[in-house]
């Protein structure tokens, strides 16, 4: 017998592709919001720090509405959206990519910034005096120190991803084999009468998923840091 | 030349520096720690902006606020060796020592990385990470990648501060080295007396975000209200001399420069060789015919030039001696019955000599009797 059903299978590999893509896209966005809100100081910064923080402490029904009435079909975004690319984000996967990738996006800018923070300004102000222009000093100073952080915002972020219910679904439904992803299916279980090996089942694997991500975000970033010689 | 004209104002504390230095040699910006002299050269990297005046290196300008010109950080050209080295802790010595190079046009560079790595001793350190490094290593490492920038001119702030005696000891000779053997104007910022006796060629006095004083090392130390300006208690002038021969049978030098002739213990400098020395004031005595029958070897006729109260019983007296300056602690008692006044012809009797025995290898201050 099989370890995991095809059902059980399909919202792993699901849940592991939304989470995937969400971290990945919102990644570079994560980098530059904790770059500037970490280095820089500019009138209404306590709004954008506002702004990004902000699916943290709202109900994640409530980002998943907002994304409902903004990126369906007939939303400002969503509409225009479909009209010019025929990109459709409610009931799919992407769409589902999407309300993770913004549920998580504070932890992930929080781990990067404070790594962004960490890292002795002094350092910059050499490279500048050694003729490194703002663009350069990012990549060949700041990227590789803030790895460490980045690396393990990026993991924690993901798991936290694999288990967003709330803004999943409320944006894109709960359509197996589409937009049903583990936390998903194991509600979906929990309502049926026979359900409980199921849950009990795909509630191990989320457990699991997680516990392994957090040890992994650990572990790498420790090697990263010796890496760089700060460890 | 490197000249620099700026003001400033931070919050209660005005800086308004002028001065200008050769295109060789060291210029020290000396003085109390918050008097101004790490702002100066955090201007003159462009880390920092005046609020009015102009910054110029031979023909490049910097900043001049009156045409508007501020020209950034990173294209300014600038070595800086900060206090604190910062090395990038991911990047191996070899990639630190690359960092500046490699951001300068191939046709530019002059300095190359074997001939700085040998100048400074890097060789062993190339494959190394920054963690790894004891503090003299670290500043050593600094100052190579500061010099492989290809920089028109080299800015250091207290480069020696964070480090021990023996570490001092261990990079002076390097930063020597590069003095004599570069053509790159150096900017040291400093608070320690032996620093600037050792490395500078002009010294620049910074008190309360003002110059106070400027001028050849020698002419700014042979100042009597030299302790009122910059709180140096040990003072005493500094003499610049050539070694004239050596007496091998005595083991003695014969040292000269425009004032006359010094005999000291030998030196390990070759005949035509450029000796400093620093001649504390307490080991001067003012006699007004040269003496006989004393053990003190060294007379130098002169002229008092200003006599200066420098305690409650002492006075300091500063003689001319040729080109130079000397300066004699006594007591008040003596000027009173010698009669010394300036324009009186004397004799001054120089009783220790500090120097440095060799310039170039590393080794404590000595003070030697002559």
């Amino acid at each position: 017998m099989d370890l995991l059903s095809p059902m059980e299978m399909t919202a792993l590999l699901l849940s592991l592709r939304v989470a995937g893509w969400a971290i990945v896209g919102s990644l570079p966005l994560a980098v530059l919001a904790a770059w500037v809100l970490g280095r820089y100081s500019f009138p209404g910064k306590t709004l954008v720090d506002g702004l990004v923080h902000l699916p943290l402490v709202l109900p994640p029904v409530v980002v998943g509405y907002i994304l409902l009435i903004t990126m369906g079909t007939k939303g400002v975004i969503g509409g225009w959206l479909l009209q010019t690319f025929g990109i459709k984000l409610i009931f799919t996967p992407e769409g589902a990519s999407l309300a993770v990738a913004v549920t998580s996006f504070p932890l992930m800018v929080r781990a990067i910034r404070l790594s962004v923070e960490a890292i002795d300004g002094g350092l910059e102000a050499a490279a500048r005096t050694l003729g490194a222009g703002p663009v350069d000093r990012f990549f060949t100073i700041l990227l590789p120190l803030m790895a460490p952080g980045l690396l393990s915002g990026a993991i924690v972020a993901f798991a936290a991803a694999m288990g967003e219910f709330g803004a999943v679904i409320t944006f894109v439904s709960n359509i197996p084999g589409r937009t049903q992803t583990l936390p998903l299916a194991i509600y979906a279980a929990t309502q049926q009468p026979d359900g409980d090996a199921v849950a009990a089942r795909l509630a191990v694997i989320s457990f699991s998923v997680a516990l392994v991500a957090l040890m992994a975000s650990e572990f790498l970033a420790r090697r990263l840091r010796r890496l760089i010689g700060q460890g | 030349m490197l000249d620099v004209s700026i003001r400033r104002k931070l919050g209660g504390f005005a800086l308004d520096i002028a001065f200008q230095a050769e295109e060789r040699g060291v210029t020290a910006l000396f003085g109390r720690s918050g008097s101004g002299k790490t702002s100066v050269i955090n201007a003159i990297a462009g880390l920092s902006r005046p609020d009015e005046g102009h910054i110029r290196v031979g023909d490049a300008v910097f900043f001049d606020s009156a045409r508007r010109i501020d020209v950034a950080v990173e294209k300014r050209r600038v070595g800086y060796v900060f206090q604190e080295s910062r090395l990038f802790p991911h990047m191996t010595v070899r990639s630190n020592l690359e960092y500046g190079l490699r951001r300068v046009a191939a046709a530019e560079r002059r300095i190359a990385l074997g001939p700085v790595v040998e100048l400074l001793g890097l060789g062993g350190l190339l494959d190394r990470r920054p963690r790894g490094l004891s503090g003299g290593e670290t500043q050593r490492v600094a100052l190579g990648r500061a010099l492989l920038a290809q920089p028109r001119l080299l800015l250091m702030d207290e480069p020696m501060a964070a480090l021990d005696a023996a570490r001092k000891a261990e990079i002076l000779p390097y930063i020597e080295r590069l003095r004599d053997e570069m053509n790159i104007p150096i900017v040291l910022v400093s608070h320690a007396v032996d620093e600037v006796v050792r490395l500078a060629t002009t010294m620049v006095l910074i008190a309360d975000g003002r110059v106070v004083a400027a001028g050849p090392v020698g002419a700014v130390m042979g100042r009597l209200d030299l302790s009122a300006l910059s709180g140096i208690q040990d003072a005493g002038a500094v003499l610049d001399l050539t070694v004239e021969r050596h007496i091998d049978a005595d083991g003695l030098s014969a040292l000269a420069f425009d004032g006359g002739r010094l005999t000291v213990p030998r030196v390990a400098r070759p005949v035509g060789g450029a000796v400093r020395l620093h001649i504390h004031a307490r080991d001067v005595i003012v006699a007004l015919s040269p003496p006989s029958g004393i053990s003190v070897r060294n007379a130098l006729p002169g002229r008092v030039v200003a006599v200066a109260e420098s305690g409650p019983s002492s006075a300091d007296v500063q003689i001319a001696v040729g080109g130079s300056f000397l300066i004699a602690r006594i007591t008040r008692a003596a000027v009173r019955d010698l009669d010394l006044a300036p324009g009186r012809e004397v004799v001054a009797l120089v009783k220790g000599v500090a120097f440095e025995p060799d310039l170039i290898a590393p080794g404590p201050r000595r003070v030697v009797d002559v």
